[in-house]
């Protein structure tokens, strides 16, 4: 995985609660069996008008959000399906983090396998975000992993609350089952401690 | 003994290791695969020169994608095909047991799993499908998790999880007719809130729980992830151990099992993070009128008016779901008519759901205005039910009657809704185009899915008097 340190990006807004994975990457585009090229398809049915066209009202559409790297979203983003299509459309597209109050569980656990850092901020600290993007064209903030915190030219210093396992992971660009394997011997103490338990044979 | 809750006797139970300031290293029971969520991880497990570590505990089918047509033409669409295909190729290489389209046991997921058996109390069981919730019927962790996750369980059994925090939802009371675990799932999520859930494993009990059937816990089991919770679990008892006698994959030694199940259910006294008391019997039967399932509201009421919300998210997604669901606020919800009506999907495909919705339409016409459906969850329950003459009861009044998948609840597969198409749906997301591009869902009970297909528009179910079981 691709570690994360570090980024400076342009911001996005996306002004809506409970953004579900179906508005993030919509089912039809979820055959492919290929983890790539799925950026195309982010927001689908949001960012176009009968699959081609772009949507104007779709704010993120704006010429001035084109090479955002941050997403901004409202309480509850990711919520709905498991389908890690929807982080992987994200990165695809270009956002290695999203700023949110609060995220479903499955949607924020998959975020971290992918390279991308989701954060949560008070619902106030997000409005002030809303209202500073929409005022300054191509407004970037600064976000460094390391020191856990989101700083920008504009004085905004705020702090990142980050699990350190998880930030470690994301630090590093760690695997999970390379972690896992580590333990391998106690994988195998387990089953052999378990075999034959007649609640669990098949 | 400190008293324990039921999550922290199968979370004590499966831990494989622990230290401090990294997630637990639980160990995975049972890991059920479908085609959609499990090629990249099928490839990432080739890319690093993987096998699967259990192949015996691991088992797929295909039901996402496919068509619900005749099985015996090919599939036309050959993305999906393909998909399909990759999903046999995969599970032949690794060594995975397949119930493929051709199949006897051939179904949805959620719906398979437990009539095979290989749904048990205490097990923890995982999918790449967020309504492995489902599986918490029967007293097991079950949840849903990502790709990445897939290919983990695949490669070590394991999973790197924090512990949740536990959520007791406790339901009193004496349910009226015509409300059905669907209509009591629809309203805890619209109380609690689509992310009310969030962090949490709810475990549900009291009375109203109890009285329910192992079919009737799954629906509800199956919803907690609409109310934010990746998991839901009831506690085991004499009824989940009748069910799960003799299925396939259901322990040999079945007593000795038992006995150990039988130390599952929560101590008396065990402290929950959270706890919520409701009392079924003032509820009404549930449609959600708006675009997420915590957008609900009583037959009997109306569609509410954004103005008269408190908070400002709230007015605001209620005014944009209006918008996208062609409502006006304040209408009566039972002047909503619709056109089309799904019965299927993992929360509500089940033999008793297809028998209640068949004892309503018996001897009734579906109405001119609607095209209705029923997709059983599963080729098994498809039999089951033309054995007893459902088909037949259906087909008369106007109803398809389909293959076994997931089908239109989510509309991977070539059964979705066209732009502007109003379908009362037995599903349970009822995300914007989630059935199909600019169709607009109303989730509801089977037997509301079936008398609106009747009247063409919802109606109170307990305006009729109750039919007698056929």
């Amino acid at each position: 995985m691709e570690p994360f340190t570090r980024l400076q990006g342009i911001v996005a807004p996306l002004d809506l609660p409970d953004v579900d994975t179906d508005q993030i990457i919509p089912k039809q585009f979820l055959k492919r069996i290929e983890r790539t090229g799925f950026g195309q398809f982010l927001f689908y049915d949001w960012r176009f008008i009968d699959g081609k066209k772009q949507d104007p009202a779709f704010e993120m559409n704006a010429e001035r959000y084109q090479d955002a790297a941050i997403l901004i979203a409202r309480a509850n983003f990711g919520c709905g399906s498991s389908r890690e299509h929807a982080p992987w459309a994200l990165r695809d597209y270009g956002f290695r983090c999203i700023i949110a109050p609060s995220f479903a569980d499955i949607f924020y656990n998959n975020c971290f396998k992918n390279g991308i850092l989701p954060v949560c901020l008070s619902e106030d600290q997000i409005e002030a975000l809303f209202q500073k993007v929409r005022q300054t064209s191509g407004y970037s903030l600064d976000i460094d992993l390391e020191k856990e915190h989101i700083t920008s030219n504009d004085g905004i210093n705020l702090k990142i609350e980050i699990d350190p396992f998880r930030k470690n992971t994301l630090l590093r660009g760690l695997d999970d089952i390379d972690l896992t394997l580590k333990n391998e011997e106690k994988v195998s103490a387990y089953e052999a401690r378990l075999a034959g338990t007649p609640s669990l044979s098949l | 003994m400190p008293a324990k809750t039921m999550l922290e006797k199968i979370w004590g139970d499966h831990l494989v290791h622990e230290e401090p300031g990294r997630p637990s290293l639980l160990y995975i029971d049972r890991h059920l695969v479908h085609e959609v969520t499990s090629p990249q991880a099928f490839e990432g497990l080739r890319l690093s020169g993987r096998r699967v570590r259990r192949p015996e505990l691991t088992f797929a089918t295909p039901d996402h994608n496919v068509p619900t047509t005749d099985r015996s033409l090919p599939i036309e669409d050959l993305t999906s095909a393909k998909q399909i295909e990759t999903l046999s190729e995969n599970c032949r290489e690794f060594g995975v047991t397949l119930f493929d389209l051709k199949s006897p046991d051939h179904g949805i997921v959620h719906v398979i799993g437990p009539d095979l058996g290989l749904t048990l109390p205490g097990v923890t069981l995982v999918c790449g499908d967020s309504h492995t919730s489902t599986h918490g019927a029967f007293g097991a962790l079950a949840f849903g998790i990502g790709t990445s996750e897939v290919e983990h369980v695949l490669a070590t059994q394991c999973l790197l999880q924090e512990k949740p925090k536990t959520f007791l939802i406790e339901i009193k009371g004496q349910r009226p007719y015509g409300v059905e675990a669907k209509d009591m799932v629809l309203s805890i999520i619209g109380r609690i809130g689509t992310a009310g859930g969030a962090g949490y494993v709810i475990e549900y009990g009291g009375e109203a729980i109890r009285e329910l059937s192992m079919e009737e816990r799954m629906t509800i089991c199956n919803m907690s992830i609409e109310g934010g919770a990746r998991a839901g679990m009831i506690a085991p008892d004499e009824k989940t151990f009748h069910y799960l006698r003799g299925r396939r994959y259901a322990p040999a030694d079945f007593d000795a099992a038992v006995a150990q199940w039988k130390k599952l259910p929560s101590d008396p006294g065990a402290s929950f993070d959270r706890t919520l008391t409701l009392d079924v019997a003032s509820l009404a039967p549930q449609v959600t009128w708006g675009t997420n399932p915590g957008q609900v509201a009583s037959i009997d009421a109306r569609v509410p008016n954004p103005d008269n919300l408190p908070d400002a998210n709230q007015r605001k997604s209620a005014e944009r779901a209006l918008e996208y669901m062609g409502l006006k606020a304040d209408m009566p919800i039972e002047e909503i008519g619709i056109t089309r009506v799904f019965i299927g999907s993992c929360t509500n495909s089940r033999i008793e759901d297809l028998r209640r919705a068949a004892n309503f339409v018996k001897g009734r016409q579906v109405s001119s205005k609607v095209d209705a459906m029923v997709v059983p969850g599963s080729q098994k329950i498809k039999q089951k039910a033309e054995r007893e003459g459902l088909d037949r009861i259906f087909r008369e009044a106007g109803f398809e009657w389909r293959e076994s998948g997931c089908s239109m609840c989510l509309g991977m597969n070539p059964d979705t809704l066209e732009p502007g198409e109003r379908c009362a749906s037995t599903s349970n997301r009822n995300f914007e185009g989630r059935q199909g591009k600019g169709g607009r869902t109303h989730l509801v009970s089977p037997l509301m899915a079936a008398a609106a297909a009747v009247e063409g528009h919802f109606v109170d179910i307990r305006q009729y008097t109750p039919q007698e079981e056929s």
